[in-house]
């Protein structure tokens, strides 16, 4: 049951929760883009959170941004993971019992590129066994190295995750060292493939899915950019949808702009069309289960 | 409150030791990029390497919490192995390395793996590093010591820092990475020792030497005098401080006098002589005479027209300029030198980090930091000649510069936007390094102008983010030194990102709330400097030292002072603010500590407890040092006009310039910057159809809500300088002008929009020019230079109107060794920044499509001296491109209106390789060709096609634009042809083909794949 009735205090909006501190760095951009969306975004402190200044129920939604948290030390994503797990409230209780209840409350996570790593690591993706252990991760790219480049990326056809809509294929950057994705075992990887969780792949410029160097940036299993969980409403992905919000962030916008091919309003960024997906389809499901609850 | 950590570890008892692998069959890509490199590089074969993690954990926490922290803490359950206190041994391994950090080293990766182990267990959080880490490599062939001790010197380490470990079997004893605690560190540190400056110039000299001052005798006898003075004495006397100065006065005034902090020889008195015209001239300070005084014209005529956007110049860490009502914009541009020629990966990132500081400690401070841009001078990486005891391979410092630039701006979540490389031989006198920093800051906060630095007497002295330790001792007088083999280690250190993040955004949050009444950052002679700097504004300062978080125990009461321990700031606080300033501080996780407060009693009291360690009068320690007095004399070179064989292949000499080291793609360096974290980044190194086409400068947005921004660019062509140094200080100008023009900025008071701001850094790295018999016999000759590059900045910048808002000057950039010298050559950078009025307006340098018309915008002129064209055949030449400012404005005035209205498809400024090289690039990025033919012109053609002269442009058009452009443009617009489909670059000169070549090789050459890894 939805403990929240903030829908009627702010006027039906979505608000999402944006995570910063500790070498989160991509916070301000985020929180533009679901502003953009139309929702309402907060940038709250992790310690916030941990200290109960700020209430995680408040919100639909948590973001987990890109960045460098603790500098990728023990391995990207891994001391953060650690906090959301181990850190204790004030009174004692773990974060991590917050964090189940507001997933079980009906809420939504996004982590992009650092919090898909912190994601994977916390084990609430893929989370196949629903026992939150890991059961994926995200290892150092083949190359051995940091790259910032342009991929291709495809959604998964048969993906019904509510973040990517109809959403066929789409250009972002990639900026990370550590994203290439492993599972544990077969069994894992084949639950993966079967369920659909590998939302999104790196494509070749027909679409096709593809491991080839540097279209697969990191050379990911499955060609994976993107995982969700088995409810559709934990969603990581490596790309940055939240650095296309404006149509010349595109390497070659100016042709394109001459071309006339970019699409949706003149000034918006492809990547957008993530955050708007969500945020709508939270909105969306939100109000009918209000209307639901009413009648 | 006692914070000195003072619990000492149990020395007798060893470490648990984890050691973590990865899982059997799991890919190493960091291994194998070790073994690539070895075999490349170092030529041995190491066969497979694998890479392991050692942590080292000191805590007292049981075997089973040992256990609970390794699995859950350290290890991915996927990737990892995790074995405890015992040695494995991976079945292939023939050798080993282990490389641990010498004590007192940065090491966050132990720091972090501590704070997950209390985090974890529930342990308070502890003082003292009490968690390690160490890097193990295996190696599947046997290797000798001393291939093993070349690839750990070479690729994985620097013996300054690290301490390495070797064998065939398994590593068998385990450095102990922790500061060993002095015995007598239960006692207070002896106080005030104080140096005995009786004697004569060479007694005072010794004592500058020994002690490593880099004071010369002029200021060792101003310093003697003033202790002498019967007032002082008395003073001194009544206050119980001994009549000699203390050892912390002295590395005070020493820190202060310094010219890292001074600027002696850019204030001093120079003799100008041009001993061919006999011309003579007194020039009173090179900073006063050119760069205040062309800053101050533009200025006052900025002021006539009530256009008020130079907010603030020659104050504070960095100059402001206004965006509009409510928004400053701040740059800065310094050089790390020194450090980076000694450990090239701590000498970038702490030259980064060092730099984000000072935009962030203008006036109140905590601006937001908006990009970094670098440009490096190195000599080439497959240098070949001799290298000298404490020199690098500059292989190895590109290398580890660019990591720092990686690491610096990447884990900061600061977009490198743009950026240069220089090569050039005489760079392995020492590498330059110069990193800028852009930032906005609110021009309010809670109603205060936020440009202002206010301090009163009784303000509190708040010391911020890491904690002190021996680091960077000497690092201002060091940097005003030369290298030599015995250059101090202890100047070496590794900046930590995630503390600076930390910092800064607590800053931002602090400044933001109305909580900071200023601050500055802690560079270049630590709290010493920042303090005695702040205490000019309330007119004194007292200090207690005791209070100082340190990093271990052991520091002298000066070292405390003027430890240069990176990610720190000094903040300036009403005491009414402190509680709720330090609440903010522990949500950020950010270390505060009272250490004083400001007065207004005209001294510097620094005191450790009731015992007095330093006090020294500020109008002393401020104006005390004495003008240096310089003799320059200018004697044109000897030059001989350049021989080129008869009827060259040109096609030929266009691949070896694309593939030359100034001109190869960046693209293997530039994908390793986070160009676009922000989601702000408009113009970007590397675009285009195929994403990898060279542009000449950035363009950023703001913020998300306006579509306004700012171009950002970088002139710098020290080889000019062989020739004539006011051209290439001129030249060098100009490119970064016509960089910004090329994408669409309009220069300053054109556009009639307000505001329209456009500013340059400066910053001169020189060889030292002060002229000396012995140690440097041709100094004057090289101060001469440096009076023309002065003079010609100051003709260009107020003919443009653009003023200088920030700058500086390293004036030591020299290596010895015994009798040898290697100087650099007199270089001078200037890094431009512009208000563009609408980022979707801009223009990138990559052809867009097939029947566009190009265009060279500019004459050529037979200029071909110190060009890269005449480098391909070992010479200098005679005539160097000379900027011609006059007509260089009227076109740039008419290109950025053909911009503006939307005539212009794709712009791309000519500088090295000339034409040639401009048209390969723009058809390299666009995947198109080009068909071109030369017009006639009375110049040879290999002047046509790779003379360097300045102020011009290849440019396209869309066909149906081309009355519109010529007509502004005029005889300017010079018609070469058109874009083809065909991918090929056909260039033709009287219905001859001088070129022709498919893209896919000009590609290939100027990609030179692997040449600069």
């Amino acid at each position: 049951m939805r403990n929240t009735d903030t829908m009627n205090e702010r006027n039906g909006r979505v608000k999402a929760l944006v995570a910063c501190g500790f070498g989160i760095n991509c916070e301000d951009e985020t929180a533009a883009a679901y502003r953009m969306a139309g929702a309402e975004a907060q940038i709250v402190h992790l310690n916030q959170l941990f200290s109960r200044d700020v209430s995680l129920h408040k919100f639909d939604i948590l973001h987990l941004p890109g960045g460098f948290s603790f500098g990728d030390d023990l391995g990207s994503g891994k001391v953060l993971a650690n906090k959301l797990r181990y850190k204790r409230m004030p009174d004692g209780t773990p974060f991590w019992d917050e964090l189940l209840r507001f997933i079980h409350n009906g809420n939504y996570i996004f982590g992009i590129c650092n919090g898909f790593q912190a994601l994977v690591k916390t084990g609430l993706l893929p989370n196949i066994s629903g026992g939150f252990e890991q059961e994926v991760t995200l290892a150092t790219n083949l190359s051995g190295i940091f790259e910032d480049r342009w991929c291709r990326i495809v959604r998964n056809p048969g993906s019904t995750s509510p973040f990517l809509g109809d959403l066929s294929t789409i250009e972002l950057p990639v900026r990370h060292g550590e994203g290439r994705m492993i599972a544990r075992d077969a069994g894992i990887r084949d639950a993966i493939r079967h369920l659909r969780l590998d939302c999104l792949r790196y494509c070749d410029e027909a679409g096709k899915p593809t491991n080839r160097y540097p279209l697969n940036p990191n050379g990911s299993d499955l060609d994976c950019a993107g995982l969700t969980d088995t409810t559709g409403r934990i969603l990581g992905i490596m790309p940055h949808p939240e650095a296309f919000l404006s149509f010349c962030n595109h390497p070659d916008w100016p042709r394109l702009a001459r071309e006339n091919r970019h699409s949706h309003s003149k000034d918006d960024g492809h990547g957008l069309q993530i955050f708007r997906t969500i945020v709508a389809h939270i909105h969306t499901s939100k109000c009918k289960e209000r209307s639901e609850k009413m009648s | 409150m006692r914070k000195h950590p003072s619990e000492s570890p149990a020395p007798h008892q060893p470490p648990y030791r984890v050691f973590r692998l990865l899982k059997e069959g799991i890919p190493d890509p960091v291994g194998t990029k070790i073994a690539d490199h070895a075999k490349k590089v170092l030529h041995v074969d190491t066969g497979r390497v694998g890479c392991a993690k050692l942590f080292l954990v000191y805590a007292p926490i049981s075997p089973s919490q040992l256990e609970e922290f390794a699995a859950n803490g350290l290890r991915d359950a996927i990737l990892h192995d995790i074995i405890i206190n015992d040695i494995p041994k991976p079945a292939s391994a023939m050798a080993f390395i282990t490389v641990a950090r010498f004590p007192g080293v940065t090491d966050d990766e132990g720091l972090s793996a501590q704070a997950v182990m209390e985090d974890l267990l529930e342990l308070e959080p502890h003082l003292d590093q009490r968690v390690f880490s160490q890097d193990i490599y295996w190696f599947e062939h046997p290797l000798d010591a001393k291939a093993l001790t070349n690839i750990a010197h070479e690729l994985l380490g620097n013996p300054l820092i690290h301490h390495f470990e070797y064998g065939s079997g398994i590593p068998e004893t385990v450095f102990d990475p922790r500061v060993s605690i002095r015995a007598d560190s239960d006692t207070l540190p002896e106080i005030h020792p104080s140096v005995d400056l009786t004697g004569d110039d060479e007694a005072l000299l010794r004592v500058s030497r020994e002690r490593l001052l880099s004071l010369n005798a002029a200021e060792m006898r101003a310093i003697a005098r003033h202790f002498e003075d019967a007032g002082v004495l008395a003073e001194r006397q009544a206050l119980g401080l001994p009549t000699h100065p203390t050892e912390c006065e002295l590395e005070i005034l020493a820190q202060t006098w310094s010219e890292h902090c001074k600027h002696k020889e850019f204030s001093a008195i120079i003799q100008y002589r041009d001993l061919e015209t006999g011309q003579s001239l007194t020039i009173d300070s090179l900073f006063n005479a050119f760069i205040k005084a062309a800053t101050r014209r533009i200025q006052l005529d900025l002021r006539k027209i009530g256009d008020d956007w130079l907010v603030k110049v020659f104050s504070d860490n960095a100059g402001a300029v206004k965006i509009d009502d409510d928004r400053l914009f701040i740059w800065k541009v310094e050089t790390h030198n020194s450090p980076s020629a000694l450990d090239p990966y701590g000498g970038a990132i702490t030259g980064i980090l060092g730099n984000n500081r000072d935009p962030l400690g203008t006036g109140i401070g905590g601006a937001r930091l908006l990009f970094n841009t670098n440009v490096l001078c190195f000599a080439p990486p497959d240098f070949a000649g001799e290298l000298y005891p404490g020199q690098l391979h500059p292989r190895k410092i590109l290398s580890g510069v660019c990591r720092g630039i990686e690491d610096g701006g990447n884990k900061s979540g600061i977009p490198t936007v743009n950026g240069s490389i220089v090569f050039d031989d005489r760079f392995r006198g020492k590498p330059l390094v110069f990193c800028g920093t852009g930032a906005v800051m609110p021009a309010f906060y809670k109603g205060r102008p936020s440009w202002e630095k206010e301090i009163a007497p009784g303000d509190l002295i708040v010391m911020a983010g890491g904690r002190v330790g021996k680091d960077g001792i000497h690092g201002a007088t060091f940097s005003s030194a030369e290298i030599d083999e015995k250059s101090p280690h202890s100047a070496v250190q590794i900046g930590s990102p995630i503390i600076q993040k930390r910092l800064a955004d607590f800053l931002q949050a602090a400044c933001r709330e109305g909580l900071v009444k200023c601050c500055t950052d802690n560079g270049a002679g630590g709290l010493s400097s920042s303090i005695g700097e702040l205490a000019t504004i309330s007119g004194g300062a007292f200090v207690d030292l005791a209070g100082i978080p340190l990093k271990y125990a052991g520091l002298k009461p000066w070292e405390i002072f003027l430890s240069e321990s990176q990610e720190r700031m000094s903040l300036v606080i009403e005491p009414r603010y402190e509680a709720e300033l330090f609440d903010l501080a522990r949500l950020h996780e950010v270390e505060l500590s009272v250490i004083g407060r400001f007065t207004g009693d005209g001294f510097l009291d620094v005191r450790y407890d009731d015992r007095r360690i330093a006090r020294l009068s500020m109008e002393f320690l401020h104006h005390g040092v004495p003008r240096k007095s310089l003799v320059a004399e200018w004697k044109r070179p000897e030059l001989s006009a350049p021989a080129i064989p008869q009827n060259p292949d040109y096609g030929q000499i266009l691949l070896s310039l694309l593939g030359s080291p100034n001109i190869r793609s960046r693209e293997s360096i530039i994908r390793r910057y986070d160009h676009e974290v922000k989601g702000l980044t408009v113009i970007k190194p590397l675009m285009g159809r195929s994403g990898i086409a060279p542009q000449d400068a950035a363009i950023m947005r703001f913020d998300h809500d306006s579509f306004q921004g700012i171009a950002i660019s970088n002139g710098i062509i020290p080889r000019y300088g062989d020739i004539d140094p006011y051209e290439m200080s001129a030249g060098s100008f100009d490119e970064a002008v016509r960089q910004i023009i090329s994408v669409g900025g309009r220069l300053p008071g054109s556009s009639g929009i307000r505001n329209g701001f456009w500013s340059v850094n400066d910053n001169f790295c020189v060889p030292d020019s002060v002229f000396d018999e012995t140690m440097n016999p041709d100094g004057k000759l090289k101060l001469a230079k440096l009076v023309q590059m002065c003079q010609a900045l100051y003709d260009m910048s107020v003919f443009f109107g653009i003023p200088m808002t920030s700058g500086k000057d390293s004036m030591k950039n020299d290596f010895r060794w015994k009798s040898v010298k290697i100087s650099v050559p007199p270089t001078v950078l200037y890094s431009m920044a512009a208000k563009v009025e609408d980022v979707r307006k801009t223009v990138t340098s990559d052809f867009k499509a097939v029947g566009d018309l190009v265009y060279q915008v500019g004459e050529t002129f037979d200029e071909t001296g110190a060009s890269e064209f005449l480098r391909l055949f070992g010479q200098l030449g005679d005539r160097v491109p000379r900027v011609r400012k006059e007509t260089a404005k009227q076109r740039y005035l008419a290109m950025s209106y053909a911009i503006a209205r939307g005539l212009v498809e794709s712009c791309h400024d000519l500088s090295d390789g000339g034409l040639a090289v401009g048209l390969a690039e723009s058809a390299i990025g666009s995947g198109l060709g080009a068909d071109i033919a030369l017009p006639a012109l009375p110049l040879p053609l290999t002047s046509v096609l790779f003379a360097e002269s300045h102020s011009r442009f290849v440019v396209t058009v869309r066909s149906g634009n081309r009355d519109a452009f010529e007509r502004l443009l005029g005889p300017d617009a010079i018609f070469l042809g058109s874009v083809t489909s065909g991918g090929n670059l056909h260039v033709r000169a009287a219905s001859k083909a001088v070129l022709n070549l498919p893209l896919a090789a000009l590609t290939e050459a100027w990609i030179a794949e692997g040449s600069l890894e």
